[in-house]
């Protein structure tokens, strides 16, 4: 890791605080994330991880600290938000597609818009992304014919249109059926391999082993723990993870040596 | 139609957008004109102006704004409705994708609302041609008057009602199966079934 030390910072959050009235959901969360890299958030329900990625959206006001992507401020009021918004491709726990709108439109829809780009070269770009997640042969359909884990690859694929700085998840397969969570996962790993830079929520304990560069433990609004994925999940260094991951696992209830009578 | 319509519109994204002060005049408005007779309205307009504002519309100029007031309360509700069913992470998920808000309302928010507001923007439609059977009370021609006076001319009050009924038929059954026949497309339009 030490070869990170030289990459670029992309994304740079500096004593967050936020507070929704007098509940204070983040304390003081501070995070530098460069250029191919991939954070996993993990934490228990309720800890502030969606309002974390929704503070680094610009859709949440926050009531201290900082956020910069490339040494820009992030601010929800500001009138270059929307320039900003477009290098932060977000992803939802559900979908929020445009049910009004085709695979084909939805993913098209702001790159014409927003980033006026030529319809030709968006269409193929869509086109490439969709063919690469298997999904090309449902580009005409509507999302309420899709399946949950088809719906959620069309939204990765119209975030990556935009060709954003940074991908951010949130719990995105968490709507999912289990036989379905696998297919998104492995589209979220490609890019990974491919040196996307990530900020990734989730309860997939594997998945995230698997794909971090960094795991990031919040619980109660702060950063508890911040390690790389082998050293947390083989050997959290705080109770409070401990007792977090020992949710994940039970213990074998069944034994052989039961007497039969019990 | 077209006032009521305009107007309606007007005063759901008043309300949508929360405006503050204006917001609280169109509640008013909508609550008077929804639970007030539209034969009162037109009284009040057709003779009460005329004493309070010494200026006396003509009876179809009264016919028009007080229907156009009467189906802008109904069309707001129908259109606000519409507006708050779609869901508010619908905007920041357009947002997220780099939309401003204007975009978003455009591209997003506006062509759902549409489908969803349409089924009541039809009734509305049609409530409103019904209702046009009270003009004649402020002395406007129209169909119910017209079949006054041949009830009195010729004295055949069932037949003429009949016939009243047969005509509004006519005019009515037409919109109705052309709003229904938008309705469906505007539908598959929008969500693909
Ligand atoms: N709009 C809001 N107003 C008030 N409190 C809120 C609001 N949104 C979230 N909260 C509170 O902020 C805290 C953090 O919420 P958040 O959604 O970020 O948790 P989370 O870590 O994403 O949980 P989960 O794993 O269940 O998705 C929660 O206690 C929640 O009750
Ligand atoms: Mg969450």
């Amino acid at each position: 890791m030490a070869g990170q030390l030289l990459k670029e910072t992309l994304l740079k959050i500096d004593h967050l605080r936020k507070a929704y009235g007098d509940t204070v959901v983040l304390k003081d969360i501070s995070l530098t994330v460069h250029k191919g890299e991939v954070i996993v958030v993990i934490g228990p329900s309720g800890c502030g991880k969606s309002t974390l990625l929704r503070c680094i959206n610009g859709l949440e006001p926050i009531q201290g600290g900082s956020i910069t992507l490339q040494d820009k401020p992030i601010d929800g009021q500001s009138k270059d938000i929307a320039q900003i918004r477009q290098k932060l491709g977000m992803v939802f726990q559900n979908y929020e597609l445009f049910p009004h709108k085709t695979v084909l439109q939805n993913i098209m829809l702001a790159p014409l818009k927003v980033q006026k780009r030529d319809k030709e070269e968006v269409r193929q770009m869509a086109e490439q992304w969709l063919e690469r997640v298997g999904l090309l042969d449902k580009k005409d359909s509507y999302p309420r014919q899709l399946s949950g884990g088809q719906k959620q690859r069309v939204a990765i694929v119209r975030a990556l249109c935009m060709e954003p700085e940074i991908m951010l998840f949130d719990e995105v397969t968490a709507a999912l059926d289990p036989e379905m969570v696998r297919e998104v996962l492995d589209v979220i790993l490609a890019l990974a391999k491919a040196g996307r830079t990530m900020v990734i929520v989730t309860h997939e304990m594997s998945f995230a082993r698997a794909v971090a560069d960094r795991v990031l433990f919040l619980d109660g609004g702060e950063i508890v723990e911040e390690a790389l994925p082998e050293v947390f999940f083989d050997h959290p260094s705080t109770d409070r993870a401990k007792k977090f991951l020992s949710t994940f696992t039970y213990d074998a209830v069944r034994h052989h040596d039961v007497p039969q009578n019990y | 139609m077209l006032l009521a319509t305009l107007l309606g519109l007007a005063a759901a994204f008043v309300q949508y957008f929360k405006i503050p002060v204006l917001r609280q005049i169109v509640k008013v408005y909508i609550e008077l004109f929804r639970n007030t007779p539209l034969l009162i309205q037109l009284f009040f307009l057709y003779f009460g102006l005329p004493r309070v504002l010494g200026i006396s519309p003509s009876p179809e100029l009264c016919g028009v704004i007080g229907l156009g007031l009467l189906g802008g309360s109904y069309m707001a509700e129908a259109f606000r409705s519409g507006l708050e069913a779609v869901d508010n992470v619908q905007t920041e998920s357009a947002l997220s994708l780099g939309m401003t808000r204007p975009q978003a309302l455009r591209y997003v928010i506006f062509p759902q609302a549409a489908a969803i507001s349409m089924p009541a923007f039809v009734a509305n439609i049609i409530f409103l041609l019904k209702e046009t059977s009270v003009f004649s009370a402020i002395s406007l021609m129209d169909l119910m008057f017209t079949a006054k006076d041949l009830i009195g001319m010729y004295s055949k009050t069932v037949e003429c009602l009949a016939m009243l009924v047969v005509f509004y038929l006519i005019i009515l059954l037409p919109v109705s199966i052309l709003g229904s026949v938008v309705e469906r497309r505007l539908r598959r339009g929008s969500f693909g079934d």
